[in-house]
């Protein structure tokens, strides 16, 4: 008979509070079992190992801050486990990046179970990070939308899918934080894509 | 969520220094510095002021998650809050527009580069859309609620129209704040841009704060008075 997985699921945290919290909220989870919590960095592997976790949840505040940009050398030992960043203050997003998903303080208790479990899946994908630098493909239909065409003509002009326009447009905003076509433009003109006389 | 709201017995002065976006409010209700002590209730008194409006409006803009029930937003004065809503309109355009086009145009005097008249005209177009939407706000759906109130003939304008066209005028900004926060050349004058980059947040918010109180005050009053609740 197939037996319904739990998930093993260690919290990294030094705040007794917050772990009875975070303990309380999937002990009575199908999906998941508390199977304990360490309080610092101290011996981390050694402790963590015996309580072979499936889930890590880590603050990311405990970790030694010159060690955070490489939080998956940290636990390098633990490749399966997927690690997720639990927040309560500022944390920069270079940093977020590196983990397979993020509890909020103020989650409510099903997102914190979506997040557990997406990062379980998305550690198995291990996708790349990616850059916030435009493709060429995406500077080409930058250029377009620079010089004023339309979605249709843009799909014409590049031989593609109106789709496909549309979701490299979505990447360009993404990427650069701007959406209108004028503010485009000026992203355009000041990165040496087009010049002035290009267009109207 | 439970927050911990303001309340009457506060003084004024305690909660303008627990964050001061409050200041902004002040104006808008005549109300000037100087009150020494004196509690939000006395204030209200001695103003003339609607205290559960100047409450209602204090806390949507210090909780970002603080909404009024029904029930609140019904002890309001129709006429108080579109007066609110007017004067933050005319602070808008005379004050903060003006403001940002003042460091604008200072930023720009200080480096050279053809992008900077793009940069003018972008904050043009904007001014524009942004007075559209203020004037559509004047003469369309003030009036008509005005109308509304006094039980006159009203044309067949529904207050939903205004909710299903209310445009978003604050998310424009952010594609400017990206613009300068991070691709003018690192040579453009620091002080004025970092200048113009705080009055676009702060204008921003404004704006966020303004619209919140539009959809989710004023819309759903309209709405009950609409439905035949008699206005105050
Ligand atoms: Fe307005
Ligand atoms: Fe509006």
């Amino acid at each position: 008979m197939m037996q319904n997985k739990q998930y093993r699921v260690v919290v990294i945290e030094p705040s007794p509070i917050i772990i009875s919290g975070i303990k309380h909220l999937i002990e009575n989870s199908k999906d998941f079992l508390y199977v304990g919590s360490i309080a610092d960095m101290e011996f981390l592997i050694q402790r963590l190992t015996p309580l072979r976790p499936e889930i890590i949840i880590i603050n990311p505040s405990i970790i030694d801050f010159h060690k955070r940009s490489s939080v998956h050398s940290l636990f390098q030992n633990f490749s399966d486990a997927s690690i997720v960043a639990l927040c309560y203050n500022f944390i920069d997003s270079n940093i977020l990046k590196q983990f397979d998903g993020i509890i909020e303080i103020n989650d409510e208790k099903l997102k914190i179970e979506n997040t557990l479990i997406n990062s379980v899946n998305k550690n198995k994908n291990s996708e790349t990070p990616d850059s916030s630098e435009l493709s060429d493909r995406e500077k080409e239909i930058l250029i377009s939308i620079a010089k004023g065409f339309q979605n249709k003509e843009i799909a014409d002009i590049h031989n593609i899918s109106i789709h496909t326009v549309i979701s490299h447009r979505k990447n360009i905003t993404r990427k650069t934080g701007i959406k209108s076509v004028s503010g485009l433009t000026i992203y355009a003109l000041l990165n040496n894509l087009i010049n002035q006389n290009e267009f109207s | 969520m439970n927050h911990y709201l303001f309340s009457s017995n506060m003084k004024l002065a305690d909660i303008i220094m627990s964050n001061y976006r409050l200041l902004s409010v002040l104006s808008r209700f005549n109300i000037n510095l100087g009150f020494g002590d004196k509690t939000i209730n006395e204030i209200c008194e001695q103003k003339h002021i609607s205290e559960d409006l100047f409450l209602m409006i204090c806390n949507v803009y210090n909780f970002k998650d603080y909404l009024p029930t029904i029930e609140e937003i019904k002890t309001i004065e129709i006429n108080e809050l579109i007066s609110f809503l007017k004067k933050s309109h005319n602070l808008f355009i005379n004050q903060d527009i003006k403001e940002i086009e003042n460091s604008l145009n200072k930023m720009c005097s200080c480096c050279s580069g053809n992008h900077l008249s793009l940069l003018m005209k972008f904050f043009e177009d904007y001014k524009k859309e942004v007075i559209n939407h203020l004037n559509y706000e004047e003469t369309v759906v003030f009036p008509y609620i005005d109308s509304l109130t006094k039980n006159k003939e009203v044309n067949n304008y529904h207050i939903n129209q205004f909710e299903e066209n209310h445009t978003n005028i604050e998310d424009k900004l952010s594609d400017l704040k990206n613009i300068i926060i991070k691709y003018l050349p690192e040579i453009c004058s620091p002080e004025q841009r970092t200048m113009l980059l705080q009055r676009l947040f702060l204008f921003q918010e404004e704006l966020f704060t303004h619209s919140i109180i539009e959809d989710k005050i004023l819309i759903p009053l309209v709405e009950e008075i609409e439905k035949g609740y008699d206005a105050k």
